[in-house]
């Protein structure tokens, strides 16, 4: 076996300075700005959520009163949405795997992925400035008529920070799109795309179908707050539930562009690992393409008690339990790829254990809360916070970082350190589970979500809650800190640590900047694990 | 499976062609495709507003005919010939570029700019009208009659959706300045034009939402 080194030419020594990453058109280095960027926002978004985990440890409203606990849940649910969770696996994962998946030397536009990121980071700026100078207190949601007439807080910065932030969405759905399109090399047809490819096209359809419609309704919300014009004011003749037929035609498909990535993650995980082809590869694409296109005709299941007629309703709440077929698609294929599977329990494969179990537990609250009856009693309390975060952090988290320490040696040529990266993903699981299992516990007793204080009676759960939310915050801060002691003292990991099938892990580690020496051909299948494989060794 | 290699040497490498593509075809394919994408992006940013247009016409039926009739029918008129010629100058822009005429493409490519100037123009008069009339949404929004409010929601769309269509003429109008110069630098020819073909796919796009707006906006009411 030859010695594994570092290759002596690759994107990350090919030149130095600010100026060789600010002015980068390499998507690998676009992919790392957005790492940077979107590391610092999760620890900022999940601060406010510490602030606001200490608040609940007791009944009373101590710690801080109901105008600051206001201002933590939207700065909180505002960052984690819009500034981690949409962009973490597209833009950082998705950015660096979509041209070395499809063998191309670089996404379609690469002039406007970077313009992405300025984008990117310019809405952040502009919500930060808003955190920063007093806040906002309308909830992520931004609900008409508190949003565009009554509040008195910084909504006009928050919600332009949030528009200016779409387009970075929509420039890179747009690019994928192309891309995947466009640019794969020869032999790799539709039907040999790595599963996180298709998941990444179902995601950038949503991306630029969902975007604009938020676009529009923030626009009207801006202009509705500065001229009073009354589109959403009842007073003036307007009707605040378009808003929110607006907000939630992107906004639930949001959730599956926070999801469908971290399938797609899961998709090459699980074979990696268990030494096995994808079991029913046909059933796991379209699934994704079914979940974004099914993802369109459900945004009226947050509505069910906003006035919304009974029919549409009951039209709305077939179609969100429709969604439970490919997503138990999904999860009964990843199960059936694991039997008989040579399974290695490394720290990739361990997030996605995890996500499995969680995106499971999550996904069946979906359908209690998708059904009208139980909706009506649960809606806005704590089963519906519990729900979402089974989704959005033990789902699309896990996924996330699942994902990263899979490719982390990809990207940096350097393997992290197995027993701590085991150790975190325990922490992490364990962490979360005691958050957010006693939530759905306060919710079904009625516990309603967005209050600072509570009755006494529920604060044996609070307290469970607050205690799991503290593991999970140590959890978090482990791979940080591993991650970068991994750049300098990491053990050498060449092309292909894990033995991994796909065109990325034919490249050296880190790759070149036009990513192959020479065009890669494909011949076979994806995931071609599997007895052949002991022939090629 | 028979596989065509689609990369090139690189003598054959057109200067426009960028280095992550193999060849023109595939640059010009992606290009295309972009611009398609893109404007699907842009058929939902302006469909929300068609929504909420739909919305509250069909609630305020009466209310918006009566918003309608206070619009310049005659400008109106001018301006949708005047935009459906700028879509066909656009077209004969194009055809010049296929042939490789550069002063005819330069030519066309500055009577369409003309035309989406002559259309801003005319937009800007009614405009002047609207605020001359105090029927502008907002503090200074006058109106007698039972359905002030509800008339005041019409103008707040009839500004909302034909405002916005302006800004996408104006970005439509500085982009044809920038093939203007490129154009007049000899940069396109036969074999290169993708930039022409879909900057003019953006402008019939600009044309098309007017088709739109013109008979939602203008014509309710008066059949």
């Amino acid at each position: 076996m030859n010695p594994v080194v570092i290759p002596r030419a690759h994107y990350l020594n090919v030149n130095y300075g600010i100026k060789a990453w600010l002015f980068t058109t390499d998507h690998k280095r676009i992919a790392l700005l957005y790492l940077a960027s979107i590391t610092l926002l999760f620890f900022v978004g999940g601060a406010a959520a510490v602030v606001m985990r200490l608040e609940l440890l007791t009944p009373q409203g101590d710690l801080v009163q109901s105008e600051t606990y206001n201002k933590l849940f939207t700065m909180h649910g505002v960052i984690m949405v819009w500034f981690f969770l949409i962009p973490s696996i597209p833009a950082v994962l998705g950015n660096f795997l979509v041209p070395l998946m499809i063998g191309a030397r670089d996404l379609a536009f690469p002039r406007l992925n970077l313009l992405s990121w300025y984008i990117f980071a310019l809405g952040a700026l502009f919500t930060l400035t808003a955190v920063v100078t007093g806040g906002v207190d309308t909830g992520w949601t931004f609900y008409t008529p508190y949003s565009s007439t009554y509040a008195n807080t910084h909504v006009i910065l928050t919600v332009l920070g949030v528009f200016i932030t779409g387009f970075s969405s929509i420039l890179t759905g747009l690019n994928f799109i192309v891309t995947i399109h466009t640019m794969r090399v020869p032999g790799l047809t539709w039907s040999r795309l790595p599963l996180f490819i298709w998941a990444h096209y179902a995601t950038s359809l949503i991306m630029v179908l969902g975007t604009p419609v938020l676009a529009i309704a923030i626009v009207l919300v801006a202009l509705e707050r500065v001229f009073r014009i009354g589109i959403f004011d009842p007073a003036l003749g307007g009707d605040p539930v378009l808003f929110q037929h607006l907000f939630w035609f992107y906004s639930h498909p949001a959730v599956y562009i926070m999801i469908l990535p971290a399938m797609g993650v899961i998709s090459e995980l699980i074979p990696c690992f268990s030494r096995k082809r994808i079991f029913g590869y046909n059933f796991v694409a379209f699934s994704s393409v079914a979940i974004a296109v099914l993802g369109f005709f459900v945004w009226g299941h947050h509505m069910f008690v906003s006035s919304q007629s009974v029919y549409a309703s009951m039209v709305f709440s077939f179609m969100s339990m429709l969604v439970a077929i490919p997503s138990a698609i999904k999860v009964f294929n990843w199960t059936a790829t694991l039997y008989k599977g040579s399974i290695a329990y490394d720290t990739p494969m361990l997030y996605a254990f995890g996500f499995i179990g969680l995106f499971t537990i999550g996904g069946l609250t979906g359908l209690f809360l998708a059904a009208l009856a139980v909706d009506v009693h649960v809606h806005d309390t704590y089963f519906v916070i519990a729900h979402f975060h089974y989704i959005m952090v033990g789902g699309a988290v896990m996924g996330y970082l699942g994902g990263l320490h899979f490719w982390w040696p990809k990207i940096t040529g350097r393997m992290y350190p197995e027993g701590w990266g085991k150790l975190a993903a325990l922490i992490i699981f364990i962490g979360f589970n005691l958050t957010f299992f006693p939530q759905f516990l306060l919710g079904y007793l009625g516990m309603p979500r967005r209050y600072h204080f509570y009755p006494a009676e529920f604060q044996v759960l609070h307290v469970m809650s607050s205690a799991g939310a503290s593991i999970l915050g140590v959890g978090y801060m482990i791979p940080l800190v591993y991650f970068i002691w991994s750049l300098r003292y990491g053990a050498v990991a060449g092309p292909n640590p894990w033995g991994a099938k796909g065109l990325e892990w034919q490249t050296s580690s880190p790759p070149p900047t036009d990513n192959f020496a020479q065009t890669p051909e494909v011949k076979e299948e994806a995931y071609a694990y599997g007895p052949q494989e002991v022939h090629v060794v | 499976m028979p596989m065509v290699l689609r990369r090139c040497t690189l003598s054959e490498r057109h200067a426009a062609l960028a280095p992550h593509f193999d060849d023109i075809a595939q640059q010009s394919e992606a290009s295309h495709l972009g611009m398609w994408v893109f404007l699907l992006t842009e058929i939902m940013f302006f469909g929300g507003m068609f929504t909420g247009y739909a919305v509250y016409r069909s609630v305020y039926a009466v209310a918006f005919a009566e918003g309608s009739h206070h619009l310049d029918l005659v400008l109106g008129s001018i301006n949708t010939v005047v935009l459906i010629s700028s879509s066909l100058t656009m077209v004969l822009a194009v055809h010049a570029a296929q042939v490789g005429q550069r002063q005819l493409l330069v030519g066309f490519l500055l009577l369409t700019m003309l035309l989406g100037l002559v259309f801003l123009g005319l937009k800007t008069v009614e405009y002047t009208h609207k605020f001359a009339d105090h029927l502008v949404p907002g503090s200074g929004f006058l109106y007698a009659g039972p359905h002030a409010r509800q008339v005041q929601l019409f103008f707040s769309f009839y500004f909302g959706m034909t405002g916005m269509h302006a800004l996408h003429m104006i970005i439509g109008i500085g982009l044809l300045t920038v093939l203007v110069w490129l154009a007049w630098r000899n940069r396109f020819s036969p074999m290169y034009y993708t930039p022409i073909e879909i900057v003019g796919l953006y402008w019939h796009f600009v044309d098309i939402v007017w088709i739109f707006l013109f008979p939602l906006l203008y014509l309710i009411g008066r059949h």
